[in-house]
């Protein structure tokens, strides 16, 4: 187990914070462009 | 072969479509072990395990300025050239680099409080940075006002001309003003001022790793952006027909 002392919340909190806003960001850039791809092949398939 | 080829929207696909599962390899790969490294490494004597955090702060602070004078080129090559694809790269980086801005903000915050007592001080380059974020959340929000994508490419490049000024000064502003609660350079290339190589080298790999995560999010990024752009042309056509 990782000891990281009186300063735990400190560095646990800025991971969890820092990850979940990487997170979100990389979950919405891969919904995005699954979205544009099916929207555009939905269109090309029409044409 | 010219570099401006990758300008054309096709051979930018392509070339992007073979490159893309290798960047994203590399990211994850540099990305994922130097956090885990990071996050191992022994407590500082003085600060602590605090000293972990600089495995996010650094590179997160590094590549919100870094983006901004990437989209500064990209926005230059749109208003000299009219590329498109460097337009949308520009577009398609300011989200990461919000994103990017707000992890420095908030890690600066947290590590700030035990270190300096504070949550937030108005320090020269705490104030740059905060305002660099307001430029990222200006810039996004006008290319979503603006219908027309060429005005909208048009006025968002002068804003990122404009807002470069504030990059520049987030990375020198302790030059600047020396009354800043914030240190100077992480990593110092002179010897007595350098950061131990316990911490030197995970930082390395982290920095490495922020580098390859923001190209790969760029590239699907862009494409993303250029499937829209097509399906937006295609839909335009049927309209007409």
């Amino acid at each position: 187990m990782i000891e990281l002392g009186k300063y735990a919340g400190a560095v646990i909190g800025a991971y969890g914070l820092s990850l979940a806003l990487l997170g979100g960001l990389i979950w919405q850039t891969l919904a995005a462009n699954a979205r544009a791809r099916r929207d555009l092949e939905r269109q090309e398939n029409r044409g | 072969m010219s570099i401006w080829e990758y300008a054309n929207p096709v051979k930018f696909m392509r070339t992007s479509g073979a490159a893309l599962p290798w960047v994203v390899a590399g990211a994850a790969v540099c990305t994922v072990t130097g956090l885990v490294w990071g996050f191992l490494t022994p407590e500082d004597y003085r600060q602590g395990s605090t000293v972990k955090i600089v495995f996010l702060h650094v590179p997160a602070a590094m590549m919100a300025i870094n983006i901004w004078v990437m989209m500064l080129v990209a926005s230059l090559i749109w208003l000299i050239r009219r590329h498109h694809v460097s337009a949308l790269a520009a577009k398609a980086a300011a989200p990461i680099g919000a994103v990017m801005t707000l992890i420095g903000l908030i890690t600066g915050a947290v590590w700030g409080q035990p270190m300096w007592g504070t949550w937030w001080e108005w320090d020269p380059r705490l104030t740059s940075f905060l305002i660099l974020l307001l430029f990222y959340i200006g810039y996004i929000a006008l290319w979503s006002a603006v219908e027309d994508p060429d005005s909208a490419a048009d006025l968002t490049g002068v804003l990122c001309l404009v807002g470069s000024v504030f990059a520049l000064l987030s990375r020198y502003a302790v030059f600047f003003w020396n009354q800043g609660l914030h240190q100077g350079a992480s990593l110092s290339v002179q010897p007595g001022e350098r950061m131990s190589a316990v911490y030197r080298y995970p930082l390395y790999l982290t920095m490495l790793g922020f580098g390859l995560l923001f190209l790969a999010l760029l590239l699907i990024r862009t494409r993303t952006e250029i499937r829209r752009r097509r399906l937006a042309a295609l839909q335009a056509r049927e309209m007409r027909a």
